[in-house]
């Protein structure tokens, strides 16, 4: 799994007489224009699923973890710890661990589960911290009215969560936007896939920043999304600020 | 399973290569560190010192934090081309933005009574700086610094996947040379070189924290001030 070994092939960087591709000096458009149905396009689907899946995954453990300690207390050091040492472990090294698994492979689900790992620490601090904000008094007012504790959780103590739970969702998404494209190292695919192509290509300057760029523009892009739909979720936040 | 486990055994059989790799690591990672202290502490505490530039602090801070590695070291070796100067520019580039709000966030938020009352003492303004925000602000500025110096030893490695030197990177992605067992017992080197960076900062953290500021801060949770609640953005 050595990638950088083709320095000594034969520059060709398929632009045919295109002399802006040929000499690689800088930003070519027209070599963004050919490859964007069959190269950047597909890349940037490949890497929306990839987050989506890591995401909505890492989402689900992590939240179910967070109501669980919520209720009991002492079940958050041992998930902090657990998690936080998943975290630690370094992308492309959890990656090839991964790999040495015989049950999994070069494939999505690898790098899925690698994905997913790297999810749970935030968002689980996060939705918990959330949880834990809401004041006493509010919790109690709300048990005064005769709430159950089910409703409390889900008509008080969720919606009252909600900014610290998609603080998570944003640090987490961006995180898994970055970790995808180192994953292309393993599974062919993603951002880092025409960024990898392009480094050995000699490289290849177009398609470095074409690529590069459209990854960042995709964590920017997913940042801000979150931050809107927050927005709507959370109405009376804003009444309150303005 | 086998191969995984037998990462910790692989580390003692290859020490002279660990430290090697390990040296080169930490070399890479101090340059970036240092850069980046060195461009973001003075700019932070200085728009922090005189309250301004707090919208811009956190949106740098934002962007930063979304700012793919990868991606960023894809873009410099364009500009720049391959090589270890430009893994470098890029950890910079991503460190810089968590230290500079860090810095920016611990001296803003200095409470102003305090500030006030030594104006009133006659303190000038650079005194003001360094004999009262400065001492009261370092557990922040400090979070900050060990955010990013964790995230810059965790990065190094991907310069390996990018044509230079990646410290223990270099056998991470290595695998057809180093096997299986190589590429755990770096990748372990990297999850204890992390750790240790962090508990390091934290030593710094506590040491640098004034004696009166003691026991009031959770050091497990002050970590960054930018990471926490987004209902507190724009409003600084």
């Amino acid at each position: 799994m050595n990638l950088i070994v083709a320095q000594t092939v034969i520059p060709d960087f398929g632009g045919g007489e295109n002399s802006c591709v040929r000499q690689n000096k800088g930003f070519c458009w027209n070599w963004v224009q050919d490859n964007w149905s069959d190269v950047l396009w597909p890349a940037v689907k490949q890497h929306v699923a990839l987050t989506a899946i890591a995401v909505v995954i890492g989402f689900v453990i992590a939240f179910a973890l967070a109501l669980l300690a919520h209720r009991r207390r002492r079940l958050e050091a041992p998930t902090t710890v657990i998690t936080g040492v998943l975290y630690t472990i370094p992308s492309l090294a959890l990656f090839q661990i991964l790999v040495g698994f015989s049950f999994l492979g070069l494939n999505r689900l690898t790098v899925e589960i690698a994905l997913v790992s790297y999810t749970l620490l935030i968002l689980f601090r996060n939705t918990l911290a959330g949880l834990r904000s809401v004041p006493t008094e509010v919790r109690e007012a709300a048990e005064g009215m005769g709430l159950t504790r089910r409703q409390v959780l889900m008509k008080v103590e969720l919606p009252l969560a909600l900014p610290a739970v998609f603080a998570g969702l944003r640090v987490a998404t961006v995180t898994v936007i970055s970790l995808a494209t180192v994953a292309a190292f393993i599974d062919d695919e993603g951002l880092g896939s025409p960024i990898f192509r392009a480094i050995q290509s000699n490289v290849f300057k177009t398609e470095l920043f074409a690529a590069g760029g459209l990854a960042v523009a995709l964590a920017l892009f997913a940042d801000g999304a979150l931050v809107l739909i927050q927005r709507l979720l959370t109405p009376w936040a804003r009444r309150q600020r303005a | 399973m086998k191969p995984v486990l037998n990462g910790f055994p692989w580390i003692t059989d290859n020490l002279s290569l660990v430290f090697d790799k390990t040296g080169v690591h930490l070399l890479i990672a101090v340059l970036a560190l240092m850069i980046s202290i060195v461009i973001a502490v003075p700019v932070g505490v200085w728009l922090g010192h005189v309250h301004r530039g707090g919208f811009a602090a956190i949106n740098v801070s934002n962007v930063g934090r979304a700012l793919p590695s990868l991606a960023v070291i894809a873009i410099l070796i364009g500009v720049i081309g391959l090589g270890r100067n430009t893994l470098i520019v890029a950890l910079v580039v991503l460190a810089v933005p968590v230290i500079l709000t860090n810095a920016y966030v611990a001296i803003d938020t200095v409470d102003r009574d305090v500030v006030d009352a030594a104006r009133g003492m006659g303190l000038r303004e650079r005194q003001i700086l360094t004999h009262v925000e400065l001492p009261l602000s370092l557990p922040l500025l400090f979070a900050g610094i060990r955010t990013a110096a964790v995230f810059v030893v965790a990065t190094v490695p991907l310069g390996a996947l990018t044509g230079t030197d990646g410290g223990l990177g270099d056998i991470i992605a290595n695998q057809a040379s180093y096997r299986l067992e190589g590429v755990v017992g770096a990748a372990i080197c990297v999850a204890v070189l992390a750790l240790l960076v962090d508990g390091l900062f934290a030593a710094i953290q506590r040491a640098v924290t004034p004696r009166g500021l003691r026991g009031q801060i959770d050091f497990a949770a002050v970590q960054t001030a930018a990471a926490g609640n987004p209902q507190e953005e724009g409003t600084p």
